[in-house]
């Protein structure tokens, strides 16, 4: 790997307001171009935060982002104006979980594709309206043409959720953030749009940073999946190691809660307690209180991010240490 | 301590082992659609059209379908939540709301339901304790017994008392007002148990705890559960007997390993195969099925699985299949032509084996 | 038949309830941290005491006329705010007025809050068809301007305070039925109210449990907010001739009898009004307050 096309260092948010929050905490991530990294974890873990400080989308009053966010050789933080239009679509583009929600119901799915190419690229309205065509054809819209003129809420989620994609990759973007785009979906459709997601980004190249809280659906389309766990990164690997050998032993936990055949008739062993307040982290590894590993000094001590080679763990008493060849 | 005392009359077996708990013939919901002022035709959205099935004593019953194939509707109606266009139940082997049969609120008493939204499903202004402690009250139970019935289940569902009965749904965890959505159904010592999604909306690490005291709750308390949901992992792990619902037909339904092991019906087959595959070396290629499901409101003709199904059959537009059994395992039912060697469909029963 | 076995359960070791914090309780702690909630308390303490306690407070009688000692300027020995138009001394006067103009704000208020949340919970609860005759009725009334509709039902009635009152009144009835109304709706539907009807509870029980609590504070809310118009609209009454008549004093009734006096001593004219202000603008601040510290769920 060269030059990543994402690089974020010891990056931290904090929220204020009603109540403060540190949503996340140093967070390192590297990723190159035309890769795919699954960010997984559970509600309240910061990878939804993550992708939404890529963006730059957290309102500023009550938000302090401490750290540096470096994408495609530009530092995002310091990204002001009609540089930071340019950088939202341009360079990096967001798909959402509710698709519903995203696009704006009094336009028809043509218009809002065309309007945000004319937004990024100098060109008529006949030749926009012509790529917006295209980009429908390409997300698999079956009879696109008639599709172009269709309002939103007359697609259904399947559809809406591909339209999505095609906006969001209208402006040939650089870095494709995914948020939890199959939650809403059916099991029938989320296996279609895994696979285009998955298709179009061996077309394009394009880097994904996929966030979901499914492990099945990130191994999927991810090539190295990060598990985060209150606002931090505590593992980092490439899928097959994170499925097979998890080193952490809150991701060794998250795989033996996920049910299937083998555990039919037997309890789950379920990770007990549930997942800490953002606005009053413990002192030390914050799994500590749900961990059966725990020691003094998980308690006390909060554990480095530590990597060797793609991967990266941060756990005092790891399953599996890092040293091991992998 | 005979908390069943304040109700009419104590919980007991009637029907005897082999009687299912429940049985539900031809079950059926229509919802009118609104159209234009001009049109003339009223159109309905075929909820549930003509859902029969029976869950046995102590088992547990999964539904699993997409979106809009009327799994949650079904179980509005059996809770009687909303009434039903056509169809009856049998309770313990006794007609529900019938003459000579058993009473609605009787039955009601005996059947209970846990929701998906763990928010709005409790109430914001009681604490949990009154929140779980009202329906035992509403059937005369007095408010100290309540509250200390109450403070029992908080403890059973794994929520200390002393820590939780006085806090509101907001101070607690999605998974904590899970458990406290379970303690209320509890109070009333049900029989049958529905659990609408109820574990869908928790976190992966939380839900392996929910179920896990779902199973123990069962053993425990001899309770038939009715689970529905759409992930087809979960509904294996919890099941004995699966149906599988789509556009607001069975399609399918059996023994559980039969449903996964031996599918008979394309769309069980292909729900089964849209599971993302847990090996990154072996990841899905190709997707089984395309598009979304179809409206509900103008369902297809003939069996509504036609238009999606890869072994569609002119046949199959004109008739409806049956639900048949299985030959070998009459438990094991299908709608699907393939499986009907009289339907006229060139392919049954020959390249259907799987 | 185990009613006997009952009766004999040994009570001692029946745990006691944990105490369970009331929901106004804890409105009450949020409600005691936000300083503006305070300040705008301390207002309407101030005033309402100062009203209520007239008769006893006051420096001089608000009706004693004094021909010489016609519009003296604020803090004229004797006369702290000074005198109106007919030398009256004016603190003593803005005292009493008090009573009328919190009266006339707080009354039609307080009967709109109970026949609308009445008339809204029901309709909302049983929907359909009743809901909509109810709310289509309703909305005739909300059609016209409120203003205009209260000085209609005022001048229909006659002038008189009793006429302003019920006036008042119906203008708010509509306005707190809808939403009442819509609230109930939304509760209605939501999961808690299906599961108390799983548990088999009467349709009065949820309401009052179940649907009344959650509504209410609403309901309340937005009835506090009427408040200040309503004590607008009474003094507009007032202003107008249609509700207090002289030479009882009543801020909207003075505001218009030194309507001449502007030029004279504009300071004195301006004082009902102010406190009209003061007064409307505090019980907006305290809904605001309330509103907020109701929604305990942060």
């Amino acid at each position: 790997m060269s030059t990543p096309l994402v690089s974020l260092q010891d990056l931290s948010v904090q929220f204020f307001g009603s109540r403060n929050a540190c949503a996340l905490n140093a967070v390192n991530i590297e990723l190159g171009a035309g890769e795919v990294l699954g960010l997984l974890g559970e509600s309240g873990s910061g990878k939804s935060v993550t992708l939404r400080t890529l963006l730059r989308l957290h309102p500023e009053r009550t938000t302090r982002i401490q750290g540096r966010m470096l994408v495609d050789g530009q530092d995002v933080l310091a990204l002001r104006g009609r540089a930071l239009d340019f950088y939202r679509g341009g360079t990096v583009s967001m798909v959402f979980q509710e698709p519903g929600l995203a696009f704006d119901p009094v336009y028809t799915i043509g218009q809002q594709i065309t309007e945000a190419i004319r937004a990024h690229e100098a060109v008529d309205e006949a030749s926009a309206r012509a790529q917006a065509l295209q980009m429908l054809e390409r997300v698999q819209i079956p009879q696109a043409k008639r599709r172009f003129d269709a309002y939103p809420h007359e697609l259904s989620g399947g559809m809406r959720q591909r339209a999505m994609i095609a906006l969001a990759l209208a402006c040939k973007p650089k870095l494709l953030l995914a948020d939890e785009p199959t939650t809403a979906l059916d099991a029938t459709v989320q296996i279609q749009i895994l696979l285009l997601l998955r298709e179009l980004q061996r077309e394009t190249g394009m880097s994904v940073i996929f966030v979901t809280h499914d492990i099945a659906a990130a191994v999927e389309v991810a090539d190295r999946i990060a598990v985060m766990y209150a606002g931090r990164i505590i593992e980092q690997g490439p899928v097959g190691q994170i499925v097979r050998t998890p080193r952490h032993p809150y991701t060794a936990g998250l795989l033996a809660a996920t049910v299937g055949t083998e555990n039919r008739g037997q309890p789950l062993l379920a990770v007990p307690g549930s997942p800490p307040d953002l606005a009053a982290l413990p002192p030390g590894c914050s799994f500590a209180p749900r961990c059966v590993h725990a020691s003094e000094r998980c308690r006390r001590e909060v554990p480095p991010l530590q990597s060797v080679g793609t991967q990266a763990l941060a756990c005092w008493h790891p399953i599996t240490p890092l040293a091991e060849a992998a | 301590m005979n908390t069943s005392s304040y109700f009419q009359a104590p919980v007991q077996d009637r029907g005897g082992p082999a009687q299912p708990l429940l049985v539900v013939r031809d079950l059926k919901k229509h919802f009118p659609v609104r159209g234009g002022p001009l049109e003339r035709t009223k159109k309905f959205v075929h909820a549930v059209d003509g859902v029969s099935f029976s869950v046995p004593k102590g088992k547990t019953l999964g539904i699993v379908g997409e979106s809009g194939c009327g799994k949650s509707t079904t179980a509005r109606l059996i809770a009687r939540l909303m009434s039903a266009d056509a169809g009856n139940m049998v309770f313990d082997g006794e007609g529900v709301d019938e003459f000579g049969g058993i009473r609605l609120k009787e039955f009601r008493r005996n059947l209970q339901m846990v929701f998906q939204d763990s928010f709005a499903s409790l109430n914001p202004r009681l604490t949990i304790a009154e929140t779980i402690a009202y329906g035992p009250r509403v059937h005369g139970m007095p408010a100290a017994e309540a509250m200390r019935q109450a403070h029992e289940l908080l403890a059973r569902v794994g929520l200390a008392p002393e820590q939780f009965a006085s806090r509101y749904p907001h101070e607690l965890s999605g998974g904590q007002r899970q458990r406290v959505n379970i303690a209320r159904a509890l109070a009333f010592d049900p029989r049958l148990v529905i659990l609408d999604e109820a574990v869908a909306a928790l976190d992966k690490s939380v839900q392996a705890q929910v179920l896990n005291l779902l199973q123990e709750l069962k053993a425990e308390r001899q309770l038939t559960y009715l689970f529905i949901s759409h992930d087809l992992h979960v509904v294996h792990y919890i099941s004995d007997y699966v149906m599988v619902m789509y556009l607001g037909q069975v399609v399918e339904t059996g023994p559980v390993e039969r449903i996964y092991g031996q599918a008979a019906h394309p769309y069980t087959r292909a729900l089964l195969s849209a599971v993302p595959s847990m090996d990154p070396d072996n990841r899905t290629l190709a997707s089984p099925l395309a598009g979304d499901p179809p409206n509900p409101i103008n369902p297809p003709s003939g069996c509504r699985f036609h238009d999606r199904c890869p072994h569609a059959h002119p046949v199959c537009a004109d008739k409806a299949p049956a639900l048949i059994g299985m030959p070998g395992a009459p438990a094991h039912q299908a709608a699907c032509h393939l499986n009907d060697p009289a339907s006229g469909h060139p392919a049954a029963l020959s390249e259907i084996q799987p | 038949m185990s009613a006997s076995l009952e009766l004999s359960l040994p009570l001692a070791d029946v745990a006691a309830p944990a105490p369970s914090r009331s929901y106004w309780l804890v409105v009450w702690r949020q409600l005691r941290r936000d300083p503006m909630a305070l300040a705008a308390g301390l207002i309407l303490l101030i005033i309402v005491g100062a009203a209520v306690f007239a008769p006893w407070l006051a420096p001089a009688d608000p009706y004693k006329a004094s021909m010489i000692k016609r519009l003296l300027p604020i803090g004229s020995p004797g006369f702290l705010l000074g005198t109106d138009e007919l030398g009256r001394d004016m603190l003593s006067r803005l005292m009493h007025g008090g009573r009328l103009s919190l009266l006339m704000g707080v009354v039609p208020v307080l009967a709109a809050f109970g026949i609308g949340t009445a008339i809204g919970l029901f309709a909302g609860y049983i929907g359909g068809k009743v809901n909509m005759i109810i709310m289509r009725v309703l909305d005739v009334f909300y059609a016209f301007p409120s203003v205009l509709l209260a000085v209609a039902i005022s001048g229909a009635l006659g002038p008189g305070m009793s006429n302003s009152l019920l006036a008042l009144t119906l203008v708010f009835v509509p306005q707190v039925v809808r939403v009442a109304e819509s609230v109930t709706t939304q509760v209605r539907q939501l999961d808690y109210i299906e599961a108390a009807r799983m548990s088999g509870a009467s349709a009065f029980s949820i309401i009052r449990v179940h649907v009344l609590g959650n509504v209410l504070g609403p309901v309340f809310v937005y009835a506090t907010g009427l408040l200040s118009v309503s004590m607008i609209l009474a003094s507009g009454l007032s202003f107008l001739g249609l509700g207090v008549k002289p030479p009882e004093p009543e801020w909207g009734l003075m505001l218009n009898t030194l309507r001449s006096a502007i030029y004279v001593n504009p300071w004195i004219a301006a004082l009902p009004g102010a406190l009209i202000f003061v007064t409307s603008i505090a019980f907006n601040l305290l809904a605001d307050s309330v509103r907020s510290a109701m929604d305990i769920r942060r």
